[in-house]
């Protein structure tokens, strides 16, 4: 055989490469969303699925448009943008009006991700970062339909709406709140809230499927959830602790953040140790926005602060070097005893 | 199992196409090229001419230096050149081209080097396995002899190589299977050289069938050899993580497994170590494996060293129309070759040709933060930063984050969803480290000279 004929490449190793890319994490990502979806679909009507949908899509366009505007290559493909589009659905209000998350998701693409270089360069998470942006609009953003209206698939009607079970807490009516909503509507989700926030459960599902297939791991969800549990229950607000733990973590979107926003790897430390950090200051934060802000839900500040703080938490966390082993500390006590014994 | 090493990852090994075929005879090529650089080290100098009738282990390169190893003809016949060929490192390299007569005449030196191999000296075994040419035949291809002597007096653990850590390789896997008593025996020479009473084997779980018959055999033999059963992950054949997975201790940064008392050699190392101590036979032949998606017919063979790769490829059929990418190793850490005619040195252990996208390389890599480069580094670097400090051209900082610690595993590039060219980046941002250092001495050279030259004047 004549091997003159090869049309031959040559490149430095290695040779092979996972076939998991970018769009595959991403692709993970939007199919461990789908449960909570599916259930706000049920509790809110199918309004909901639009909102997400025209936000998906808005986000792609308005990535496409900047990237092609901008002549630069195109990264749609990635499916990062319809990741964001989904998240700011999800933080969402279930009866937005469209053109407002259009707006959002406009902020969110250009000015929190593609301004900053695009994927991998921004320091915001882009989805919070657009629902803070969003909240000038006060009242549409904390107006709360009740647990099962029936949002038609296009538009919304007049809507009965309640209060969110943060509400109640800020407000210290923890008896209250028991009494609107037991713990199992709480797990489930039979509750106001934002869009997808509201099934602990089926999130909670979703995430445990990412950390399963390797996408995120569990070191911020369960430092960050475990320190709002701790906290909560070591400090609660009239005489039953783990009544008001439990539904600490189970509202206010907790478990959305834990195991969706504040794990977003472009804004959150790279390290192990480093993310289990950023997971306890994220429920610090919160802990503390919950009990002292005037603003009753802390998750998305306090993600949207630690954010900033990644750089810091990556710069001093990192892994020790491969065979520099700490010198063990038998051979120093005898020391310094001597010097004890000397002085 | 045995304790494991950091990081590491889990490709698909691929080793079905050829695990089970027993190794096959090459037909002896017409020509081979026997380079006399096939080794870390001082390349040898010829010791034949053209026109020399030269046989089966007779010597052809002389060693010039003590980190070197000597050069042997792998066939008998004529030598009909005796000058710079292509090489598989790209690059010509001297060489002796020997005219193959097919009579496979062996030299009549050789003969047994001691009357009672079970009883050598540790100087004797130096002595025979420096003149047998024996290398890191695993690929590293760093001279034996000299990890021997450098060794003796420190090594406390002697480790075998079993682990064939890279996909689609079986020549070792092979190897043990077919010749079990030759590891053992080298295990046990190596063994009475270093006085432990026990030497490890460390064979990666994917290769179970070889572990039990090795036991099986040390049981016969009752050899001082001990099989450890690794976890399939790669690099876990990488000298310090092996050293890491079967003692627990990690070697420091710049020094070698002797440092904590390890030496590891690989599985046809230790072969061709009791080969020469009671043969006296030097390094002639070894088994490539050849595979890929490109190739027809996947083989292990033995060959001569010296064969040119085409002679591999066409004793496996020959390679698919569509194929794009020849490799000399395994696919994390092998070479590109575009040449057929380079030859196969002591070195290789696989020839493997791909006509189906595995690299999937993209037009705009992008990093998106995820850390997976860092839990895969089984030198605990973190690539994502290291990358980015390459592109900025920030040479301190790159050092600072130990860049030089990287050896180049490829796992992290492997990993990577963003697709980065990591330990591309990082090879170069070596280079550009190393020739920072050299100019700096240089210039305070320059500097010093000047200064001496004006207090003179
Ligand atoms: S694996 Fe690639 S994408 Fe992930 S952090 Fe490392 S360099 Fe970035
Ligand atoms: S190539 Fe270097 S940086 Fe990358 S995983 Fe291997 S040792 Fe670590």
């Amino acid at each position: 055989m004549d091997y003159k004929e090869l049309n031959l490449i040559g490149s430095s190793s290695p040779h092979i490469r996972t076939k998991d890319g970018t769009a595959h994490i991403m692709a993970e990502v939007l199919i461990a969303l789908v449960p909570a979806l599916a259930f706000s679909v049920y509790n809110f009507g199918w309004y909901v699925l639009t909102v997400t949908l025209v936000s998906m899509a808005g986000c792609c366009v308005f990535e496409w448009l900047y990237r092609t505007l901008m002549k630069k290559n195109n990264t749609v493909g990635d499916c990062s943008a319809a990741v964001t589009g989904a998240l700011i659905a999800f933080v969402c209000p279930p009866n937005i009006p469209l053109w407002m998350i259009l707006i959002g998701d406009f902020f969110a693409i250009v000015i929190v991700k593609q301004l900053f270089g695009g994927i991998g360069k921004n320091f915001l998470n882009p989805a919070l970062a657009a629902r803070a942006f969003m909240l000038s609009w006060a009242s549409a953003m904390s107006t709360w339909v009740v647990p099962g209206s029936k949002l038609p698939l296009l538009g919304t009607v007049d809507v009965v709406t309640s209060a969110t079970p943060m509400s109640y807490l800020h407000a210290n009516n923890l008896a209250g709140l028991t009494e609107v909503y037991d713990l199992q509507d709480m797990l489930i989700g039979f509750i106001g809230g934002s869009l997808g926030e509201v099934s602990a459960l089926l999130l909670t599902i979703g995430g445990v499927w990412l950390i399963f297939r390797k996408i995120i791991t569990w070191y911020i969800p369960v430092s960050y959830i475990g320190t709002v549990a701790v906290l909560t229950f070591l400090f609660p607000r009239g005489n039953d602790p783990m009544t008001w733990m439990l539904y600490n973590v189970l509202g206010g979107g907790l478990v959305l953040g834990a195991f969706f926003m504040a794990t977003d790897y472009v804004t959150s430390p790279v390290s192990h140790k480093g993310q289990v950090i950023f997971g306890i200051g994220c429920g610090l934060i919160t802990v503390f926005i919950r009990y002292f802000g005037s603003y009753s839900e802390g998750v998305c500040y306090a993600i949207l602060v630690m954010n900033l703080t990644v750089w810091i938490i990556d710069k001093h966390t990192r892994p020790s070097r491969f065979g520099v082993v700490k010198a063990p500390k038998e051979p120093k006590e005898p020391k310094e005893k001597k010097e004890a014994g000397a002085k | 199992m045995a304790q494991s090493f950091f990081g590491g990852i889990h490709p698909n090994d691929k080793k079905a196409a050829t695990n089970k075929k027993p190794i096959e005879k090459l037909p002896p090529p017409a020509r081979v090229v026997i380079p006399m650089s096939m080794h870390i080290g001082a390349p040898c100098q010829p010791c034949v001419a053209v026109g020399d009738m030269v046989t089966v282990g007779q010597r052809v390169g002389e060693p010039v230096a003590f980190v070197s190893a000597p050069v042997h003809a792998s066939v008998s016949g004529k030598v009909v050149a005796v000058e710079p060929r292509i090489h598989f490192s790209g690059v010509p390299v001297m060489s002796v081209v020997i005219e193959n007569d097919f009579n496979n005449t062996i030299c009549p030196d050789i003969h047994p080097p001691v009357e009672k191999p079970g009883e050598i000296t540790p100087e004797q075994l130096v002595e025979i396995v420096k003149n047998a040419g024996i290398v890191g035949m695993g690929g590293a291809t760093f001279p034996t002899h000299v990890k021997i002597s450098s060794g003796l007096g420190k090594v406390d653990t002697v480790i075998i190589n079993a682990s064939e850590c890279e996909p689609y390789i079986t020549s070792d896997h092979r190897f043990l299977l077919e010749y079990p008593e030759e590891v053992i025996g080298g295990a046990t020479i190596l063994a009475r050289a270093f006085g432990v009473d026990r030497v490890h084997i460390g064979v990666e779980a994917n290769k179970q069938n070889a572990a039990e018959l090795l036991r099986l055999k040390i049981e016969e033999a009752k050899a001082p050899v001990v099989v450890d059963v690794l976890h399939t992950r790669y690099p876990q054949g990488a000298e310090k993580q092996l050293c890491q997975s079967i003692t627990g201790r990690q070697v420091p940064p710049g020094a070698l497994p002797a440092a904590i008392g390890c030496a590891v050699f690989n599985t046809v190392t230790t072969a061709a170590i009791y080969r020469a101590v009671y043969t006296g036979m030097p390094v002639t032949h070894r088994v490539v494996t050849v595979s890929g998606s490109g190739v027809n017919e996947p083989k292990n063979l033995e060959c001569p060293i010296g064969t040119p790769i085409c002679e591999l490829l066409d004793a496996c059929g020959g390679v698919k129309k569509n194929t794009f990418k020849i490799l000399m190793g395994g696919p994390m850490m092998g070479h590109s070759q575009y040449d057929m005619d380079a030859p196969i040195g002591k070195g290789t252990n696989a020839i493997l040709a791909f006509c189906e996208d595995e690299e999937r390389t993209v037009e705009h890599p992008a990093c998106i933060r995820c850390g997976k480069c860092m839990s895969v580094c089984p030198m605990k670097l973190q690539p994502v930063f290291m990358y980015q400090y390459e592109r900025a051209g920030m040479l301190q900082e790159l050092e600072e984050a130990h860049v030089m610690d990287c050896m180049e595993c490829g796992a992290c590039t492997y990993i990577c969803p963003g697709r980065l060219h990591l330990v591309q980046t990082f090879r170069a941002g070596k280079q550009k480290i190393n020739n920072a250092k050299a100019a700096a001495k240089a210039a305070a050279e320059a500097a010093a000279k000047a200064a001496e030259a004006k207090k003179e004047a």
